[in-house]
């Protein structure tokens, strides 16, 4: 009894000292990446191939899920609110829910599926097949010069395709809202202009979406550049990063809305 | 090969300078004492002295899984010894800064086993990398340096192929024209003529060798194709088990009566050096 308490107890410590470990070389690793930012900024495209990897080619996703969340918030805020009268305060219900939170939210949960874990199996596979170890012998940094832009690229891309995301759901709710249920076109817009407010709802949004660009992608590149290089290690580095990435964004989601929205 | 001017070679490290950069050409250029080196328990190098001389071809042969590619990139920093110097033209590796160790790779190109071309560009960018990454040359000026590279390879019509369309042999010729394009004070080739077909073998050969004489790169091979090594070598190392077990030019080597010797060189499967990794044995394994 005492012994399988104890070794579950050490087994809980041996993992905790683990993450721990892992959380400290991610931190460096971080810490060394944004320290070739100033190079790779004079290389813009450099960036600009990599906005193209990890933002354009999420867009597709991103667009369909966007119209389609919007239009589940309208159908679902039409029949909470017309029980109440209140059926004309629907552009703000859906517009306040995108802006604030679901945007980001699952912005970032469809960008660490999409381009995430993209990310991690590319940067593995270039460890694996020992590109990155060639790099180093031709004097070239892979964490700057492989690296850096892709961070880049996620940080930037994040709370565009988030934007996008709310834009099209705003959309979204207009359709199922005012055309096809028949909530008034100007108090739709009218409401939405008049309650949602720049910097505590749109700006807040945008930092989230900010962080959760940083985070996610630094997930991504963590695990791809710390795989073990096989390629089980792959697949399974590959399921961390969305796995980790997803529970990252929701926990950290938590913590700025407390920190943002209370009142 | 060297009709076009000489890359100015990369600015020296500040610590390269200070350590009074010896050039002449008695002293070797890669100077290695006392190596100590271990994968866990296991000592891959156990107290191992090499010398790679200025301007020469030097082999390192022996059986797999000895530590050649370790050897090589001990030599090139990416792996620190337990113990014992490892010199590079009079600058002790293990204990440079990041930078100053970048700046000595620029002086060295090293052919990875696998080749290891990058697998998002093609074969014109792989080669145009280390230009574009180390000078600031005109575009017209790579292309031109790019081309004459892949032709020396005997790839110049395959520019436009990706990396991944590219055979094993193919991939190493073309990481190989990587290898040279900042043409390099030394030039590290970890296992040159696996996967090639006989024409291109002998091709590598014989770049190899011009290399060498027309540009004074010094060369490290590191391989178990003897024939062709013995052929082009000026002087041989043979591993196992962690010890230099032969060395001497290939002619002394060939009038040796060293079994290690004549077992890896005649390449019989029975003598002092064990085919098998440690194991316990079959019969035991077997359970018989
Ligand atoms: N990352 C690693 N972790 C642990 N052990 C390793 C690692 N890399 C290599 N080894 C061990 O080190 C030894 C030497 O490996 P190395 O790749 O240098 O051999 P090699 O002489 O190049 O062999 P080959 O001729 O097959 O290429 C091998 O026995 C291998 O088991
Ligand atoms: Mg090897």
């Amino acid at each position: 009894m005492t012994a399988a308490f104890l070794g579950m107890l050490q087994r809980l410590g041996r993992w905790g000292l683990s993450a721990l470990e892992r959380l400290g070389r991610g931190t460096v690793f971080f810490v060394y990446v944004i320290g070739g930012f100033p190079e790779i900024l004079r290389r813009g495209r450099l960036i600009v191939a990599q906005i193209y990897a990890v933002g354009a080619l999420s867009l597709v996703i991103i667009v369909v899920s966007g119209i389609f969340v919007g239009m589940v918030l309208g159908l679902q805020g039409y029949n909470t609110l017309v029980d109440f009268g209140a059926s004309e305060s629907l552009g703000e219900l859906v517009a306040l829910s995108l802006v604030r939170e679901l945007g980001p939210v699952v912005t970032a949960l469809l960008y660490a599926g999409r381009a995430g874990s993209a990310l991690t199996a590319e940067i593995g596979l270039m460890k694996t097949t020992e590109q990155l170890s060639a790099m180093e012998m031709m004097a070239v940094d892979p964490l700057h010069r492989v690296i850096a832009p892709r961070l880049l690229a996620g940080i930037i891309s994040m709370p565009l395709l988030a934007a996008i995301f709310s834009i099209l759901g705003v959309y979204g709710g207009h359709f199922v809202g005012v055309t096809l249920l028949g909530v008034d076109d100007g108090a739709y817009w009218s409401q939405m202009q008049a309650t949602v407010d720049w910097y505590d709802d749109i700006l807040n949004g945008v930092i989230k979406s900010f962080v959760f660009g940083i985070v996610v992608t630094w997930i991504a590149l963590f695990e791809g550049y710390d795989t073990a290089p096989t390629s089980e290690g792959i697949s399974r580095a590959t399921t961390r990063t969305v796995v980790n990435s997803s529970l990252a964004v929701l926990g950290l989601d938590f913590v700025l809305t407390a920190l943002m929205f209370n009142k | 090969m060297g009709g076009y001017r000489r890359i100015s070679a990369p600015d020296q490290p500040r610590s390269a300078r200070m350590q009074n950069n010896n050039k002449n050409s008695s002293e070797p250029l890669v100077r290695i004492r006392g190596l100590i080196f271990k994968r866990g328990q296991r000592a891959i190098f156990d107290n191992v002295d090499i010398d790679i001389r200025r301007g020469g071809i030097t082999a390192i042969m022996g059986p797999s899984g000895c530590g050649k590619t370790t050897l090589l990139r001990l030599i090139g920093g990416q792996l620190k010894p337990l113990s014992g110097s490892v010199r590079v033209d009079g600058i002790e590796v293990p204990r440079l800064s990041r930078r100053a160790l970048m700046n000595l790779r620029k002086r060295m190109g090293m052919l990875f086993q696998s080749g290891a071309l990058l697998t998002d560009l093609n074969v014109f960018e792989n080669v145009a990398f280390p230009l574009r990454e180390h000078t600031p040359l005109p575009e017209a000026v790579i292309r031109d340096l790019v081309l004459m590279k892949l032709e020396a390879v005997g790839l110049r019509g395959a520019r436009g192929l990706m990396a991944a369309q590219l055979s094993g042999g193919m991939a190493r010729r073309v990481a190989l024209a990587r290898a040279i394009a900042l043409e390099p004070m030394m030039i590290m080739y970890d296992e040159p003529f696996t996967g090639q077909d006989p024409i291109s073998m002998g091709v590598l050969v014989r770049l190899i060798k011009s290399l060498n004489e027309a540009l004074g790169i010094t060369s490290v091979i590191v391989s178990h194709d003897i024939q062709e090594t013995v052929s082009i070598a000026d002087y041989v190392y043979i591993l196992s088990a962690g010890k230099i077990v032969g060395q001497g030019t290939p002619a002394e080597l060939a009038g040796t009566n060293s079994q290690w010797v004549r077992q890896f060189m005649q390449a019989l499967s029975d003598g002092p050096v064990r085919f098998h990794y440690p194991a316990p044995s079959i019969t035991e394994d077997l359970q018989l």
